[in-house]
């Protein structure tokens, strides 16, 4: 019986790998979708994963695909779970997958050395590893429009020019502590010691996302001047609720494009009135391109959202900027190379030749939803600027033009990170830039 | 019928004693081996070695060593996660401080960490048993998941905080890091649980595997008889918290590439003692049998749509999953508190004096 069981068991799984393997699309373009729809951070995960796919269902309906060849997306699950994000990458790659999203620093970090030996690339859209953008050490990774060093150091920018500049302030940094909290420490640490302010880390563990009383004592008792938040899922609404129950001056607490979303605003509505955050897209949905979406595919019923008021959130839109920009990238490899259907290491070529600017964005029925993007052989993701939005208690407003990072120290911490990741690699590949 | 053993003679105590008595058996272990060895590495695609079957081999060496303390000795851990995680951060350590050290000799050598601080977190063994015990294993999880966080030398002050594979080569192979193929992995894991479950099964035959039994069913009585709690249930510790470690250091050479403590939190521990508790306690066959189910039954439901060809959401069928998983453990246990390994013996049993009933 255990015998024909096991047999049966392996039979159906064999069966299985032959099938996935076999769906692979003809005269398409393959890109599969990392989603998270369910665990705890699902309900960050869900309305990315809601515009990611509504853009590229738009651009089948409306225009036939890209080029004239259709997209081909399917989801897999992966619940934010590393092991589980990798059995999906292992699940798609076969396919001609041609870009991966992985929409979790954990899973960015796996796939990073499996990227130039599957000649995939990985587009971790502002976030992942930070050194990632060095492309000469990188040929296979992006990361743009900014890095989190880059965003860092943006806000610090901000900060700066407010009140009478940084200099001698106290500034806290309460993250989660995971890869993706810690990431920014190491620029953080660099930057009070070069511009002479005081930091005060406070980390938040994944168990102690809803309970962060003791953190916030801790924030009352130094009383730091501002505070900057690299926060995610349940942590950030705990923490703005945590914040306006001590009475923090909300206009001194900043997050960044990873706490800054509806979700994390509404359960604390007025109370978090002043709160300020980074972000990379607008939001809102007065702009053709996201008109069409919701004509083609929204009111088609086409796409998973539930109604129409959950297109034009922070994270759908960056969900949607996200499709944007791996759609411009084939295009842009389409272009270089003369084909239709594309390869992932055309792909490759089409990220990094991608050139986002703000007459291009106007064209495809984006004008100013985003800040131009410019990526180079050098460059694969550093440098691009951010912009200030603040929370009037119902909605999010935008409250600044594009703050430029500080691009000179950033570029040269990044280099050492990227030099540190690859020592002690020495198959590990690189590439060389022209110029 | 299919298990007559009519004309099977014993003539010695050995064979008396044998592990497998029964003929049929000893030809299906060979089977197995030839098709684990021969036929899925020729046959088996990319993503079923290396998403379904290395996993599957890992988790069920990690449920062996949580067997040997559970099932055989009924010391109840929740740690188990926790040892996996240092066998993977001491492999890190050991490869990137010797370069050219054999990768697999180095995982073996990992084990031996895990097992010295198993050993330190199994001393309250001593004094506590039950759910005592379990809250002081819970203890060392979390205090290691901690020492994983906090202390940066662990993982060579990397600023993402976690721990990344390098390429590394046996006899001009390529066995770990990216450029490995899925297919000398899957040997490499393949031989080291074979090679563990082996030694495993010695152990638990010989006289060592007796005294952890005997503190098992009473540990007064066992004391009387001349077992020696101190070294019975130290041994065991260790023995347990080493084929964690080398599950654990498995679990980022040879699959994963990379990990973050993420990988080695509480639910690992939970996963590893469901594995263990619905395979079966006290049976190493009961190990792969929980690793399977657990590990496989919910790839194998996420294809089904697919093969059908079936439109369903990804985050449907994620949840269709879950509920089916959930109510088949219950299901399970419910029928067989004993577990798979208990259904698997009694089947047996059927099977050898069919078509009578006993």
């Amino acid at each position: 019986m255990f015998k024909k069981l096991t047999t049966g068991a392996v039979a159906v799984a064999l069966a299985a790998s032959v099938q996935i393997s076999s769906v692979s699309a003809g005269e398409s373009l393959y890109i599969p979708q990392l989603s998270y729809r369910t665990g705890p951070f699902a309900g960050g995960g869900t309305p990315i994963a809601n515009g990611f796919g509504d853009y590229l269902a738009m651009l089948n309906a409306r225009d036939g695909g890209i080029g004239g060849v259709p997209i081909v997306s399917d989801e897999c699950e992966t619940g934010y779970n590393s092991q589980k994000g990798v059995e999906c990458y292992e699940a798609t790659k076969g396919k001609g997958a041609l870009v991966y999203n992985p929409y979790s620093t954990g899973i960015t970090l796996q796939l990073i050395p499996k990227a130039p030996v599957d000649k995939i690339p990985v587009f971790s859209m502002g976030y992942g590893l930070s050194a990632a953008a060095i492309g000469e050490k990188f040929p296979w990774t992006f990361n743009y429009p900014a890095t989190y060093w880059d965003q860092l150091s943006s806000i610090i920018k901000f900060i700066d020019s407010q009140d009478g500049g940084i200099k001698g302030k106290k500034v806290g940094f309460i993250y989660l502590d995971v890869g993706y909290g810690k990431e920014p420490i190491p620029l953080l640490d660099q930057l009070s010691k070069e511009m002479g302010f005081k930091v005060v880390k406070i980390p938040v563990g994944v168990k102690e996302m809803q309970s962060q009383g003791s953190q916030w004592l801790k924030v009352r008792k130094e009383r730091p001047d501002w505070m900057i938040m690299w926060g995610w899922g349940s942590m950030n609404p705990t923490a703005i609720k945590e914040a306006a129950k001590i009475r923090y001056p909300m206009d001194h607490f900043i997050g960044n494009w990873w706490s800054g979303a509806d979700v994390d605003l509404r359960p604390a509505g007025a109370a978090g009135k002043g709160y300020r955050s980074a972000n990379m897209a607008a939001s809102g949905t007065d702009f053709p391109a996201l008109q069409d979406v919701l004509k083609y595919v929204v009111d088609k019923g086409k796409s998973q959202v539930k109604d129409r008021s959950q297109v034009g959130t922070v994270l759908y839109n960056r969900g949607l900027y996200n499709a944007v920009a791996v759609a411009e990238a084939i295009r842009t490899a389409q272009k270089l190379t003369g084909k239709k259907v594309i390869t992932g290491a055309d792909m490759r070529l089409g990220l990094e030749n991608l050139d986002l600017s703000a007459a291009r964005l106007k064209e495809i029925g984006l004008p100013n939803f985003a800040l131009p993007i410019k990526a180079s052989c050098k460059n694969h993701g550093s440098g691009g600027a951010i912009f200030m939005q603040q929370w009037d208690g119902k909605k999010w407003v935008k409250t600044s033009d594009g703050i430029t990072p500080m691009t000179d120290r950033v570029r040269a911490a990044l280099e050492k990170a990227a030099d540190k990741y690859v020592a002690g690699k020495p198959d590990w590949v690189t590439q060389k830039c022209g110029g | 019928m299919f298990y007559r053993e009519a004309g099977q003679y014993k003539t010695s105590y050995k064979a008396d004693s044998a592990i497998f008595p029964i003929l049929q058996d000893r030809i299906a272990i060979w089977f197995y081996l030839a098709v684990a060895f021969i036929a899925v590495p020729l046959f088996g695609s990319e993503f079923f070695i290396n998403s379904m079957m290395i996993p599957f081999l890992i988790f069920s060496l990690a449920a062996i060593g949580l067997n040997i303390l559970t099932g055989y000795t009924g010391q109840i851990s929740l740690g188990s996660g926790a040892f996996m995680g240092v066998g993977a951060y001491s492999t890190y350590k050991l490869v990137t401080i010797f370069p050219d050290m054999n990768v697999i000799l180095a995982i073996l050598l990992s084990g031996f960490f895990a097992a010295f601080i198993g050993m330190i977190f199994g001393l309250p063994s001593l004094r506590i048993k039950g759910f005592y015990l379990v809250v002081t294993t819970l203890a060392a999880q979390f205090f290691l998941e901690w020492a994983f966080i906090r202390i940066p030398w662990l993982y060579n002050y990397n600023d993402s905080g976690a721990i990344e594979v390098p390429n590394r080569r046996v006899f001009d192979i390529v066995v770990s890091g990216s450029e490995a193929s899925a297919t000398t992995r899957y040997l490499v894991v393949l031989s080291i649980v074979v090679g563990l479950t082996w030694v495993a099964s010695n152990l638990i035959h010989g006289r060592i595997g007796r005294s952890w039994m005997m503190i098992r069913d009473m540990d007064i009585a066992a004391e009387l008889i001349g077992v020696r709690p101190l070294v019975a249930k130290l041994s065991v510790f260790a023995v347990s918290s080493f084929y964690c470690g080398v599950a654990g250091a498995m679990m980022v050479f040879l699959w994963l590439g990379a990990a973050e403590v993420e990988s080695f939190d509480v639910n690992q521990s939970f996963l590893i003692l469901f594995m263990v508790i619905l395979g079966g306690l006290g049976s190493l066959i009961g190990s792969f049998m929980g690793a399977g189910f657990i590990w496989m039954l919910p790839i194998v439901i996420r294809a089904i749509p697919k093969i059908l060809g079936l439109d369903i959401n990804a985050s449907t069928v994620e949840h269709i999953n879950f509920m089916i998983v959930g109510a088949l453990i219950l299901v399970f246990l419910i029928v067989e508190p004993h577990g798979l390994a208990r259904i698997w013996a009694i089947a047996k049993q059927k099977l050898r004096v069919w078509p009578f009933p006993y």
